[in-house]
């Protein structure tokens, strides 16, 4: 907050914008972005150190209370961002009103089933015998 | 349009005006592609490629969690050459929305704004996601032939 403030105290009390809705959306995108530079290094390491293992060797990493906590954050944390990203590409790019609703809630849809698709696999994996 | 807002022997030539083909900014057909702008564009597209690339992870996963068989199944398709390529395609995407993103992280912040450091922090992230994604790619070919 500078000392010349631009938004009149109204404004600022109510927290919105011209675009009717707060700055949750940019927040949420950054802090997002923030536990995916963790969780994706980690990711993409496990991945190199497991690379071309059997099934075995991959139910072995999974099955550890570890490893199945941290997958699913960053099955849901990927799915979260992913989402975020993708409304902003089809805000900027799909003009038509009802394709662009029609192309928020698939994109929605898909992206809620696969995380739900990849948390229970893990879990699966974690908790079966 | 505000039309009203014009004065009156302008709001005459309206007309030809809209008409005429004028470029619209930034009209990619005659705009020279900077580093910015390209990696600026790039961030989107690796974005995407890595959405779409988490319909393969979750296939993976489930694949684990199935079975052997099924495991089986998708061992093999990112052993063959198909597989190498769409993993090099993801390694180097992610590594370059990791290095961009953080570069964007930076700006958020308020650093890094002036054309200088822009550029320098631009042909980093070029430079860092090229490397990066060659030693991974390495790394894990020799982890698969061990």
């Amino acid at each position: 907050m500078g000392r010349r403030e631009l938004r009149s105290p109204l404004g600022r009390a109510i927290g919105l914008g011209s675009a009717k809705e707060g700055v949750q959306h940019w927040w949420a995108q950054r802090v997002s972005a923030m536990a995916l530079v963790l969780l994706g290094l980690w990711f993409v390491a496990a991945l190199i150190a497991h690379a071309g293992a059997d099934h075995a060797a991959v139910v072995h990493w999974l099955h550890a209370p570890v490893t199945a906590v941290l997958m699913v954050l960053l099955l849901a944390v990927v799915f979260y961002h992913a989402a975020l990203g993708m409304q902003v590409v089809i805000e900027d790019y799909v003009h038509s009103e009802w394709l662009k609703l029609f192309s928020l809630l698939v994109m929605r849809l898909i992206s809620f089933v696969l995380a739900a698709a990849g948390i229970f696999a893990v879990l699966r994996i974690a908790f079966g015998g | 349009m505000m039309r009203a807002a014009l004065a009156p022997r302008f709001r005459a030539r309206l007309p030809q005006m809209t008409q005429a083909e004028r470029p619209l900014s930034p009209h990619l057909q005659v705009y020279k592609p900077q580093l910015t702008s390209v990696l600026s564009i790039g961030h989107r597209a690796t974005g995407l490629a890595l959405s779409v690339g988490t319909i393969f992870l979750v296939w993976w996963l489930a694949a684990a969690a199935a079975g052997g068989d099924a495991f089986a199944t998708a061992r093999w398709f990112f052993g063959s050459w198909l597989g190498l390529l769409l993993l090099f395609g993801w390694s180097f995407s992610f590594f370059f929305h990791l290095c961009n993103g953080i570069r964007h992280l930076c700006w958020d912040a308020g650093y890094g704004f002036d054309l200088r450091t822009t550029y320098a922090t631009g042909w980093t992230v070029v430079a860092a996601s090229g490397v990066l994604t060659v030693l991974s790619f390495v790394a894990g070919l020799l982890m698969r032939g061990q």
